[in-house]
């Protein structure tokens, strides 16, 4: 159970993906001007990720690690991914119109959003198992989560301040999300277990 | 003559990193210090060279519907050979970059390159527009990095600049980051707006 906690408290804060990892920032830059679609954005990458995770878990360990394709890796990877990704659009088109019309537009983004495949690879690199890695991806998601939200916040409030015309813009959200980073640095001390 | 003016337009005109913003993980994730910049913008543009030529090379044989696809086979592929690559000559190297080599696959310069430039030049236009972005992204990478490395503890690519005494460590770590790419397109920016007013 204590490893558990820790991995959850290490993803979201200590090893936060957008913060101290550097992975999907594009999206991190791209769909935070808002809050409602950062936390839609959220929302999205948390179940694709999960989703994947354990799809690629399974795939490692019963076709790659048996076969001996641990080559293949990331081919197989980014290519289940990107399928994973179009299906689940399908299928959420088709049972949960609702769901659909709130996560839909974030759904092909995700395809090249590089904390999915980082955090598939990283499970693996880890050797977590698989309850561990469904564990970790989700918390890793709640993190990016977390941070999308936070910066997107910020962004609202940025939009409407007076910023010498060089920064306007990405510049400004930079040094931001470096304060925001500094911020979670705080966490960098705490260890469970 | 056009050759080069493809070449100018990557490293400046359409520099991926301080102009069109694309790959942005990369950027700020290996540009700890100098060396791992330059290292890892040379691996990048190693991949897009070979992955425009491909793709420039099969456009015609792949179906419109499936195109993204295949050019992400065809990408992975190249990235897969850099991996062996790496693991086999460099590992030390391939070590410290670490999880950013395999997520090469999934940076947009390369996607977007095929997608914008390749898929419908010829191979050698699309040859040399690799090379042209590829050297963009490399300068960015290693810019930031030298600045990181020199705030952060005085040396550029190991070579001491400021005294033994100096050292920033935040600049080595995430904010840093940020911060030191915050200010430096900003300083891009202010420099296009003045050539152009």
């Amino acid at each position: 159970m204590i490893t558990y906690i820790s991995i959850i408290i290490t993803a979201i804060f200590v090893n936060n993906i957008v913060f101290a990892q550097f992975l999907g920032i594009c999206p991190f830059l791209g769909v935070s001007k808002k809050l409602s679609s950062a936390a839609g954005m959220g929302a999205a990458v948390t179940f694709v990720m999960a989703l994947a995770t354990c799809v690629t878990w399974l795939l490692q360990k019963y076709v790659l690690d048996v076969f001996g394709l641990g080559y293949m890796q990331t081919i197989l990877f980014i290519l289940v991914i990107a399928a994973l990704v179009q299906m689940l659009e399908i299928i959420l088109k088709k049972i949960a119109p609702a769901l659909y019309s709130a996560l839909g537009v974030f759904l092909p983004l995700i395809t090249t959003n590089c904390a999915v495949l980082g955090v598939a690879i990283l499970v693996i690199q880890k050797g977590f198992s698989l309850g561990e890695s469904l564990v970790y991806s989700v918390a890793t998601a709640l993190g990016f989560t977390l941070a999308l939200v936070l910066f997107a916040g910020i962004r609202e409030r940025l939009a409407l301040t007076e910023v010498p015309a060089a920064m306007r813009g990405v510049p400004i959200a930079l040094i931001c999300a470096g304060l925001l980073a500094m911020a979670f640095m705080g966490f960098a001390g705490i260890s469970i277990g | 003559m056009n050759k080069l003016r493809i070449i100018y337009n990557g490293l400046i005109t359409e520099n991926p990193t301080f102009v069109l913003l694309l790959g942005m993980c990369p950027t700020l994730g290996t540009t700890g210090s100098a060396i791992t910049g330059l290292s890892m913008g040379l691996a990048t543009s190693g991949v897009l060279v070979c992955s425009n030529a491909a793709i420039s090379g099969i456009k015609n044989m792949v179906p419109d519907k499936v195109r993204i696809p295949a050019y992400i086979v065809v990408i992975a592929t190249f990235v897969t050979l850099l991996q062996m690559f790496m693991q086999a000559y460099l590992p030390s190297l391939n070590e410290s970059l670490g999880i950013f080599i395999p997520l090469i696959v999934v940076n947009c310069i390369l996607l977007g390159r095929a997608e914008a430039y390749a898929s419908r030049r010829s191979v050698i236009d699309s040859v040399f527009d690799g090379i042209g972005i590829g050297c963009g992204f490399t300068v960015a990478l290693t810019m930031l990095g030298s600045i990181r490395e020199l705030l952060g503890t005085g040396t550029v690519f190991g070579a001491r600049i400021f005294p033994e005494t100096y050292g920033s460590l935040l600049f080595v770590l995430a904010p840093g980051a940020f911060i030191a790419l915050g200010f430096l397109i900003a300083i891009i920016n202010h420099v296009r707006n003045r050539k152009q007013s």
